[in-house]
C-alpha cells in the first residue's frame, strides 16, 4: 500500500469489502471498538447538524448580546447550545451586510464548521467548489441560484488552518417578533455557508 | 507538497451540483470510514495534519478519482501501514495476524462524546506576533516538499492583515512529526485581481489563514 505501485482502478475496486476488512482488523487488533463507531455513525446521523448553527443565527438575529458575543467568540457563544460534545475552540462567525456577503470554502481539503453545521455535503466536498469559489465566487453562487447585485462585495473566506467559518446571514424582512424558534426554520444550511440566502419568510407564513 | 489537493483556481471541473435531501452518508461503509477515522484520531495513532498529508500523499489520479470517504479510508490504510500499526498482508486477508500496537487512549462508548468534538490547537505564545491588523503582507514562494496549508494561488502575492488568531501549533511541523514548534496565525486578504489578474472581479476579496511563516513584510 505505498501508493504508487498499485493501479488506481485496484486502490478503488470493492470498497465495502475493503472497508469492513479495514475495521475487522483494527477491531482483533484492539485499536477500535465497532459499539462505539456505531454511536458516531448514529450521532452524526441524528444528533450533529445545521440545526445546530440555525440556533446561534436566529438567536443573534433576537438578542443583541448574543449577537455580540457570538462575533466576539463564536466558541464561547455556541458551546451551550450542542448536546455535550465540546465546540471547537477556533470558530468564527461572519456577518453579511447590505455591502458584504461571506462565502465559506476549504480549497486544500474540505474544512467545515462540523461542530455547528453537522457534516459537509458532496459538493462542498468536490473539485469545482474548491477551485472555483475563490476565484470565481459569483458564477458559483449563481448555480445555487443566487444571483447578488453588482456592488455587493464577496468575501470569500478560505479556512486553511484550524479556524472554522460560520456565516450570519442578514435576518429577513417581515419576521418582526418571530420567535427564536420560528427564525431558526428561516436558516438553512447553505445560507450559513454562504451559498444561499435564508428562506423567505412568505414560505413559512 | 504541490499536490492535486491544492485546487484553488484551478480550472476544468465544471459546475457544482448540489444534491436535493443529500443524506448524511450515501452508503453505510461511508459511515464506518468517518467512525474510524474519528476513533484513530483519538487513539492518537496520528495527527489531523498527518492525516490530511496521507490524503495528499495519494496518488493524483487516484486522488481525483476517489470520493472524499474513500480517499479517507485509503489514506486511512497507508498511514496505518506506514507506522506499523497494522501490515498490508493483514488488510488484504481482511484479519489481524499479530498482536496490535499500545495506544494510551481508546475511543469507548463511554467516551464517544469525546470523539464528536474538536481539540483546542492554541499554544503558548513563543514571542510577540511580527505583524499588526491592517499590515501589508506577502505570501512567500515557498514550494515545501512535505505538508503545508500555504496554498499555492496566493504564493507571491500581497494582501493584508484582517485577524489575529493567537499562537497556534504548526501544520507544516505537526505533520512531519517535528512538534507542534507553534506559530501566530493571521486571517489575510487578497483583492480579487491581486491573485487573478486585472480582469478579475474587483468585487471579491478572498482570506486565507496564515501561519507566521508564510509571509514577509511587503
Amino acid at each position: 500500500m505505498s501508493g504508487h505501485d498499485h493501479a488506481p482502478a485496484s486502490e478503488l475496486a470493492d470498497v465495502e469489502a475493503r472497508v469492513r476488512a479495514l475495521e475487522t482488523v483494527l477491531t482483533e487488533k484492539g485499536y477500535v471498538d465497532p459499539a462505539a463507531l456505531d454511536l458516531i455513525v448514529e450521532a452524526f446521523e441524528t444528533k450533529v447538524g445545521p440545526h445546530i448553527g440555525a440556533r446561534a443565527v436566529a438567536k443573534a438575529w433576537s438578542d443583541p448580546g448574543f449577537k455580540r458575543l457570538l462575533l466576539e467568540d463564536a466558541s464561547k457563544a455556541v458551546r451551550p447550545l450542542t448536546h455535550g460534545w465540546r465546540v471547537g475552540d477556533h470558530l468564527v462567525a461572519v456577518e453579511n451586510t447590505p455591502a458584504v456577503h461571506n462565502v465559506i470554502v476549504c480549497t486544500l481539503c474540505s474544512c467545515y464548521p462540523w461542530d455547528v453545521l453537522g457534516l459537509p455535503p458532496v459538493w462542498y466536498k468536490s473539485a469545482p467548489y474548491r477551485s472555483r469559489a475563490v476565484k470565481e465566487p459569483r458564477s458559483v453562487l449563481a448555480e445555487f441560484g443566487l444571483t447578488l447585485p453588482p456592488e455587493i462585495q464577496i468575501r470569500v473566506w478560505d479556512s486553511t488552518a484550524e479556524t472554522r467559518f460560520l456565516v450570519v446571514p442578514m435576518r429577513p424582512a417581515g419576521t418582526d417578533g418571530w420567535s427564536e424558534e420560528r427564525l431558526a426554520a428561516l436558516v438553512t444550511r447553505d445560507c450559513m455557508i454562504g451559498t444561499g440566502l435564508p428562506k423567505n419568510p412568505k414560505e413559512l407564513a | 507538497m504541490d499536490g492535486m489537493h491544492d485546487m484553488g483556481g484551478v480550472d476544468g471541473f465544471g459546475k457544482v451540483e448540489p444534491e436535493r435531501d443529500e443524506p448524511t452518508f450515501h452508503a453505510p461503509w461511508e459511515g464506518r470510514v468517518l467512525a474510524l477515522q474519528r476513533s484513530l484520531g483519538y487513539a492518537r495513532a496520528w495527527s489531523i495534519d498527518a492525516f490530511r498529508h496521507a490524503a495528499e500523499k495519494l496518488h493524483p489520479i487516484v486522488y481525483l478519482s476517489a470520493s472524499y470517504y474513500q480517499r479517507w479510508a485509503l489514506a486511512m490504510q497507508h498511514a496505518l501501514v506506514e507506522r506499523g500499526y497494522v501490515r498490508e498482508d493483514e488488510l488484504t486477508g481482511g484479519h489481524a495476524r499479530q498482536d496490535g500496537k499500545h495506544f494510551d487512549r481508546k475511543l469507548t462508548p463511554s467516551v464517544a462524546n469525546e470523539a464528536l468534538g474538536r481539540g483546542s490547537y492554541y499554544r503558548q505564545m513563543q514571542g510577540p506576533a511580527r505583524f499588526k491588523i491592517g499590515d501589508r503582507v506577502r505570501a512567500r514562494n515557498i514550494h515545501p516538499a512535505t505538508h503545508t496549508r500555504l496554498p499555492r494561488y496566493v504564493r507571491g502575492h500581497v494582501g493584508t492583515v484582517d485577524l489575529i488568531h493567537g499562537c497556534h501549533a504548526f501544520p507544516d511541523s505537526v505533520a512531519t512529526e517535528g512538534g507542534d514548534n507553534p506559530q501566530w496565525l493571521y486571517t489575510v486578504v487578497f483583492d480579487g485581481p491581486e491573485l487573478w489578474g486585472p480582469d478579475a472581479d474587483g468585487t471579491v476579496k478572498v482570506s486565507i489563514d496564515a501561519f507566521e511563516p508564510y509571509l514577509e513584510s511587503a
